[in-house]
């Protein structure tokens, strides 16, 4: 790891202002993802601040349909809750299987959000649930959040805050782990709207999460696995890589969906 | 450079590192406590699982100025005295264990396992759960039937307790 | 026999300090002064070194010097060697290059070393190591086998003209011929045999020290043989002459057969000790370990199999090509050599076997023993062929293994090996019923109905362990003896501490050695220790690998015990005024049989060393030592059958069910043998479904250079094992032990991969098989 500079922010506006007065700062809230990098010398910021230590960023509401989590919460605390698990259960399913034990003590939603690594499970809850980021500055909705490989509608001095959603009327999350590393080769969340269907793909684009949009038009009129019989999605845009091929990942969309349809009638 | 302040293994340890200094590093280094071990760069085969405020986590991927406030125990802390943890006994009464390398971590582990499963632990269940720990040696086959063993003595404990 | 002797599940000895948190490892030693060592390696799979620019980073915080290879070489260190001479068809000797412990002017692949920084923290050596500016000339790489025998590859090594360190042959090769020209059936296979990265979960590590006042060096490595890197590291290295070399192997976190080698990192470390002036300790981080540890396996290979109208087999041809890497590794040539196409009649009796062995160089890490040592190869083409020719013969595999089994022993196969004994159909018969296997039609059609695909697979595995004896191995080309030490101190009260060139590296040794000694005695195996890993302690050793320790390492410890009790016998023959013929030792006394005349075992030991009452002429004290060579290698064998699971929508594999029937011979210690036979299932099953090392075929950098896209075997991958055993004691030892640290590994990759094809109805499989693999395979078919 090259040198850096720690500093332990009390508040979102001390978060705030560290980042702006550093030369190259980094937020790091659980570091699951951060802290390996900068170990392989891949990142080097010169300054790190800490989040896990404002308050403003910790809790989970639910009231009604309508749930909000502090962007600061633990993966273990959100597949724990038994209020998010009363309203969306499939949500903190997905949290349950993102990295191991270890990690989700310490990896945080926020963080997961703000790096969006195309093989994150979180960024295709929230594009399924048509969740939205609340920053420091503004609400993002997930359509627009999500831009690219590890790329998101974050400017440089915003600090996520929270994440909301709609409880949908029904939703899975079934993923298919890369051998290896265990992240989603391929994880596909379906959620049932009371306005239509959304069908979010990760680990499988090389833009990162995107919405199958064919599975989605077959789901609309019914929200069932035999609705995807025969189905298929295109091997364009698809990552290529030593575990899987583009065209094997494209089988596992229709699969996942498939059996996250099953979790989320089941 | 950070002062770091945390009681580890019930001791208050304070000392002043480099920032980028690791939890592990600041562990076997500084405190001198080399039981904890780091067995690779990704964060991914928990050779280095510490409990930090009763939680299992990799203090490879945790900087100790992160943890500087915290209460944390690793392997050599979780025996009382003479007394070797249930998890401890079990993994040497199944053999659970041979080079020893990831022993500390996957204790570690355990015990958190444990704790986040009173209600008792099935094979698939341990078996799901030690995803974050890496073994070249035992084949992973007598370490789950040493969890499974400690976690029906630590269900007996809790009853004799209530 | 006592309860904690022979046969006896004793908890292990040692357990305590590692679950304590209390073992020490390489990387937990500090020494007065130590600092830290980083290397500068190559990124570059093949290229010249134009120039080295050290400036910048001299001038980096806490650096204290960085060292190259021209400095090396000027110092007299000398090239890594490889330690066994293998000699081509056409009688020359194999073919060489030089390896520098630091490159001089070409590297040769990603991670060879080019610089040693030495700074006064990690952080800083890595900084420095960073801002180490080498100009590099880029070469054309070349890491397939096939392609670097093609002419116009590009080319490793001057001595090495085509990329071919030899090509060398075993067997028979007109009467093979002849016998599969005679055939009724002959099953080709087109074998891979994929490439491993053996990561020991400790990373390897080594702390160099020198003493100025003495000119002495002190080495602590993560070492499965120090006397063996005391030796090499002497004779060949130039380092020191032995007398002022100690080399310690501490706790040492799983080997696999990757620590039994010297590697760079050793030489240089105690080098630049010197060159310092300070203590450097350098531990690899993972990626290191990926790039620079000596990977295992990676053999291409043709296979031709004969039978008669009986299905008997009549001949066996292989021809296979190597990938050694970029240089020869310490017992590199041994392994796809005398460690393979030696096994290669298996359990069978095969009239006539040739093999043809090409070896070469690629633009890749080393290559040389991963748990097995050819002899996974060896079993796998054989059991994927017998396996494959079952089906095409259309007769069940047991039934045609069965037919062609060797049961009469000792038998003489027509590629070196003497099987000393045996029962192959034991095993076999063990297995299946264990495995249910006459009821597996149901479980398909109940699988099927599941929507899934069931498949069983067997294999019937021979290994060779204890690789013996001196003499024989030294004719063909051995560097080194292949016998083992044991020293047996007994203190004036009784208690014991046994020196053992044997090393434990999670083998379990300090329980089973005592058990053999405790048992022996009668006494409690607490008063027993066992030292081990040490120059300084133990005299001479040849290390652990190849299975060697209880067969060769254990053999030697009994010579020894005896030696003492014939001693201890005489003194209390003397002071019981009996024959001595008369004594026996049992129950911590020695005794006149059959009497209540008796001494206490502790008592003999103190009259050993206050010599108050000794038989004339005798000297005093209670100490002996041992050296053991074998007569033959031992023959370990057993049946693996595989059950799988596959869902053929996501051509994921589920091992549903694996069972092992192993005969090993005398047992020692059941729980630490079953621990052996697990973890080497686990690598097995692990190089079929999951592990796979790949290089860029054209740039030659390592994709799978860390866990993240190198897929180690997890908990969740594996189910538990059932095993059993068969025992024919081995007749050329005198414990009667064969060996079991490697079968596992050995015996479970053609069984999955028997399965996998069996469940899928496509035999065209390769390993891994992983799920975009047999998915692939599944979807070719329809």
């Amino acid at each position: 790891m090259y040198q850096t500079t720690y500093h332990r922010a009390s508040s979102i506006d001390e978060a705030v202002r560290l980042l702006s007065e550093a030369e190259d700062a980094k937020l790091v809230a659980g570091g699951q993802t951060l802290i390996p990098t900068m170990k392989q010398r891949l990142a080097a910021p010169s300054d790190l601040i800490d989040l896990r230590h404002i308050p403003e960023l910790k809790g989970i509401t639910v009231s009604g349909n309508s749930v909000r989590i502090g962007a600061g919460t633990p993966h273990a605390q959100v597949a724990d809750s038994q209020e998010i698990r009363a309203v969306c259960p499939a949500f903190c399913e997905l949290a349950g299987v993102i990295g191991d034990p270890h990690v989700r003590h310490m990896g945080t939603i926020g963080g997961s959000i703000a790096n969006n690594d195309p093989a994150a499970d979180y960024p295709a809850a929230m594009l399924g649930l048509k969740g939205t980021i609340h920053t420091s500055k503004r609400d993002v909705s997930a359509d627009d959040f999500f831009v690219g490989l590890f790329e998101t509608a974050l400017e440089a001095d915003e600090i996520i805050t929270a994440v909301s959603f709609t409880a949908p009327q029904k939703a899975g999350y079934a993923k298919f782990r890369n051998p290896a590393s265990r992240y989603a080769m391929t994880g596909v969340f379906v959620a049932q709207h009371g306005d239509g269907v959304r069908v979010a793909v990760t680990g499988a684009g090389e833009n990162g999460v995107f919405r199958a949009t064919e599975l989605e038009a077959r789901l609309a009129g019914s929200f069932d696995e035999a609705a995807l019989q025969g189905a298929t999605v295109p091997s364009s845009g698809l990552i290529s890589d030593i575990h899987a091929s583009a065209e094997y990942r494209a089988n596992l969309i229709v699969v996942m969906a498939k059996r996250a349809l099953a979790a989320a009638n089941g | 450079m950070a002062e770091i302040t945390m009681v580890v293994n019930g001791r208050k340890v304070t000392q002043t590192v480099e920032d980028r200094t690791l939890l592990v590093h600041f562990l076997r280094e500084h405190v001198g406590l080399t039981g904890t071990h780091v067995g690779c760069d990704t964060s991914q085969c928990g050779a280095c699982v510490v409990h930090v405020d009763g939680k299992a986590v990799k203090s490879c991927t945790m900087l100790a100025a992160q943890a500087s406030g915290t209460e944390v125990v690793t392997i050599e802390g979780l025996a009382k005295g003479d007394q070797l943890h249930p998890v401890q006994a079990a993994f040497k009464e199944h053999h659970g264990l041979q080079c020893g390398f990831c022993t500390p971590g996957m204790i570690m582990a355990a015990v958190d396992m444990i704790n986040r499963h009173p209600e008792g632990l099935d094979e698939k269940t341990v078996r799901a759960e030690l995803e974050g720990n890496i073994c070249r040696c035992t084949g992973y086959h007598n370490i789950v039937k040493a969890i499974l063993a400690a976690s029906e003595a630590v269900s007996a404990n809790r009853v004799v307790a209530a | 026999m006592g309860i904690e002797g022979i046969g006896a599940r004793v908890a292990r000895k040692e357990d305590k300090r590692f679950i304590t948190g209390r073992g020490r490892y390489v990387e937990d030693m500090v020494v007065p002064g130590m600092k830290y060592g980083v290397f500068v390696r190559s990124p570059h799979a093949h290229a010249k070194i134009r120039s080295i620019d050290l400036s910048a980073a001299q001038e980096m915080p806490g650096v204290i010097g960085i060292y190259t290879g021209p400095e090396l070489k000027a110092d007299g260190i000398g090239n890594l060697i490889c330690g066994w001479m293998i000699h081509s068809k056409d009688g020359s000797p194999m073919n060489m290059g030089q390896w520098s412990p630091l490159a001089t002017d070409t590297v040769r692949y990603v991670g060879d070393a080019v610089a040693i920084v030495v700074a006064e923290t990690r952080g800083q050596a890595r900084d420095a190591a960073d801002a180490v500016v080498v100009e590099y000339e880029e070469l054309p790489a070349v890491t397939n086998v096939v392609e670097a025998l093609k002419d116009g590859a590009p080319q490793l090594h001057p001595e090495a003209k085509g990329n071919l360190i030899f090509d060398w042959e075993i067997g028979d090769s007109s009467a093979t011929d002849e016998a599969l020209s005679q055939a009724v059936h002959i099953t080709k296979m087109h074998i891979v045999n994929n490439r491993l990265v053996p990561n020991a979960m400790e990373p390897r590590a080594a702390l160099g020290v020198y003493d100025m006042a003495e000119d002495h060096y002190t080495l602590w490595t993560t070492s499965q043989n120090p006397h063996v890197a005391r030796l090499v590291i002497s004779a060949f290295y130039n380092v020191a002459p032995e007398n002022k070399l100690r080399v310690i192997a501490p706790d040492v976190g799983g080997g696999f057969g990757s620590k039994i080698f010297i590697y760079p990192e050793e030489v240089v470390c105690l080098w630049a000790s010197r060159k310092s002036g300070v203590p450097v300790k350098w531990t690899a981080d993972r990626t290191e370990a990926f790039l620079c540890d000596a990977h295992g396996r990676d053999h291409v290979t043709e296979v031709q199999m004969g039978f008669d109208a009986d299905n008997r087999m009549v001949g066996l041809k292989v021809d296979t090509i190597a990938n050694f890497g970029a240089y020869m590794s310490l017992f590199s040539s041994s392994v796809p050599t005398y460690l393979y196409a030696t096994l290669l009649s298996g359990q069978y009796a095969i009239p006539a076997i040739h093999c043809n062995v090409r070896a070469v160089y690629t633009n890749t890490a080393p290559v040389d023993a991963y748990r097995g040592a050819g002899r996974p190869e060896a079993t796998y083409l054989l059991e994927r062929t017998v396996e494959t020719a079952a089906r095409e013969l259309g007769v069940s595999p047991a039934e045609l293994r069965r037919k062609n089994f060797v049961r009469t022993f000792p038998y003489q196969t027509p590629v070196i090996m003497n099987y000393d004994t045996g029962d192959y159909e034991a095993s076999l018969n063990a297995a299946m019923q264990a495995a249910q296997w006459d009821t597996f039609p149901q479980r398909r059609d109940e699988a099927r109905a599941r929507g899934k695909l069931r498949g069983i697979g067997m294999s019937c595995y021979i290994e060779a362990c204890g690789i013996a004896p001196s003499q024989a191995v030294g004719s063909l080309g051995a560097g080194v003896g292949l016998w083992e030490s044991a020293e047996v101190r007994v203190n004036a009260v009784g208690t014991i501490e046994v020196l053992t060139g044997s090393h434990s590296h999670g083998q379990g040794h300090e329980t089973t050695f005592a058990q053999l000694v405790a048992g022996r005695l009668g006494i409690p195996i607490e008063q027993v220790s066992i030292v081990h890993g040490d120059t300084d302690k133990v005299q001479m050793g040849m290390g652990t690998y190849g299975s060697r320790s209880g067969a060769v390492g254990m053999s030697a410890l009994l010579k020894a015990m005896e030696k003492v009790e014939a001693k201890a016998k005489k003194i209390a023959a003397h002071q019981l005024e009996a024959d001595e013929n008369d004594i026996v030792i049992e129950n911590g006394e020695v005794k006149v049989a059959g009497t209540d005349r008796t001494l206490p075992w502790a008592q003999v030991a103190l009259a050993a060393y206050t010599a108050h009452n000794l038989p004339a002429g005798m000297e005093p004290g209670l100490k002996e030592t041992a050296f053991y060579d074998p007569q033959n290698f031992t023959f370990p064998a057993g049946c693996y059958i595989a059950e799988v699971e596959i869902d053929p929508d996501t051509g994921k594999t589920e091992v549903v069910q694996f069972v092992a029937a192993d005969d090993f011979g005398v047992i020692i210690n059941p729980m630490i043998v079953e621990g052996q036979v697990h973890g080497g299932i686990a690598q097995g099953i692990g190089q079929a479904l999951l592990e796979g090392c790949h290089y860029d075929a054209t740039s030659g950098q390592l994709i799978t250079a860390s866990f993240m896209d190198y897929t180690m075997p997890r908990a969740d991958d594996l189910p538990s094992f059932q095993i059993s055993h068969q025992t024919t004691p081995c007749t050329t030892n005198p414990l009667g032990i064969k060996g079991c640290g490697e079968a596992g590994a050995i015996g479970s990759p053609p069984a999955i991969i028997n399965a996998i094809t069996d469940a899928i109805g496509n035999n065209n499989l390769t390993m891994p098989a992983t799920p975009n693999v047999v998915w692939k395979l599944l979807h070719a078919s329809v």
